[in-house]
């Protein structure tokens, strides 16, 4: 996980150019303990900008990966992170957040 | 920093329109939750697409239901800043979204529609999960 570079105020704009996914709420789950829940923002070329980003590690506090996520589809996720770049060679899925539940 | 409110306003209007109380204090928001009685439903409103798309109208037909809340207010996130934190300090334990819908019975939080369940769905989806709740939480 990398810090993009900050994106200017007013990123709660829809941007018609960003895809499907821009400003969806989505669980990013990578190849390795990281998790991330957070809005979409883009995919670029050296991965996925996430926003307003929670960050679980599979097992931390004794709880896995899909509890974590089951918890938060049903409320919403705490922001931990203003923003997150995920490399697109540790993302294994992409998902909505209201779609995650188990 | 708020928008402009000459251009939210027609973002309160469309709620209000229908009967939606707006509580623009903290104070208000207090007094609207003292009240344990029956069944409340609080809205957090908000600048974004997916209220505009998807949140105000969704709840527009839901109100129009044959079970409905007996109270329901709104807030507005990024504007009335004090009420809207009122408002999230009765619900501390979910994390903050806007909008999302809070409905109470007899005080008590029962159900929760946060952002994410709102997002990028038509408003007959809102609506339709709103009116299943209605009928779970508020009927009989």
């Amino acid at each position: 996980m990398r810090s993009p570079r900050p994106l200017p105020d007013g990123n709660n704009a829809r941007h018609a150019d960003k895809g499907d996914l821009h400003g969806i709420t989505v669980v990013v789950d990578t190849t390795g303990a990281e998790l991330y829940i957070g809005r979409f923002f883009e995919q670029r070329g050296d991965g996925i900008v996430l926003l307003d980003v929670a960050r679980h590690r599979d097992g931390a506090n004794g709880v896995s990966k899909q509890q974590y996520v089951d918890t938060a589809a049903r409320y919403g996720q705490w922001k931990e992170l203003a923003q997150v770049l995920v490399p697109l060679p540790e993302v294994r899925s992409v998902t909505r957040l209201a779609d995650a539940r188990a | 920093m708020p928008y402009d409110p000459v251009l939210v306003q027609p973002m309160r209007d469309e709620l209000t329109a229908v009967g939606i109380e707006e509580l623009e204090t903290a104070d208000a928001v207090d007094r609207f939750l003292a009240d344990k009685s029956g069944s409340a439903m609080l809205v957090i409103n908000s600048v974004c697409g997916c209220a505009a798309g998807s949140a105000r109208p969704g709840i527009k037909m839901a109100l129009r239901h044959e079970v409905t809340p007996d109270r329901v207010a709104t807030v507005f996130a990024g504007q009335d800043l004090d009420a809207t934190a009122r408002a999230r300090s009765h619900f501390a334990h979910i994390p903050p979204s806007s909008p999302s819908i809070a409905l109470f019975r007899d005080g008590d939080l029962v159900f929760m529609y946060p952002r994410h369940q709102i997002e990028g769905r038509p408003p007959q989806t809102i609506a339709a999960d709103l009116m299943e709740a209605f009928n779970e939480h508020l009927a009989g």
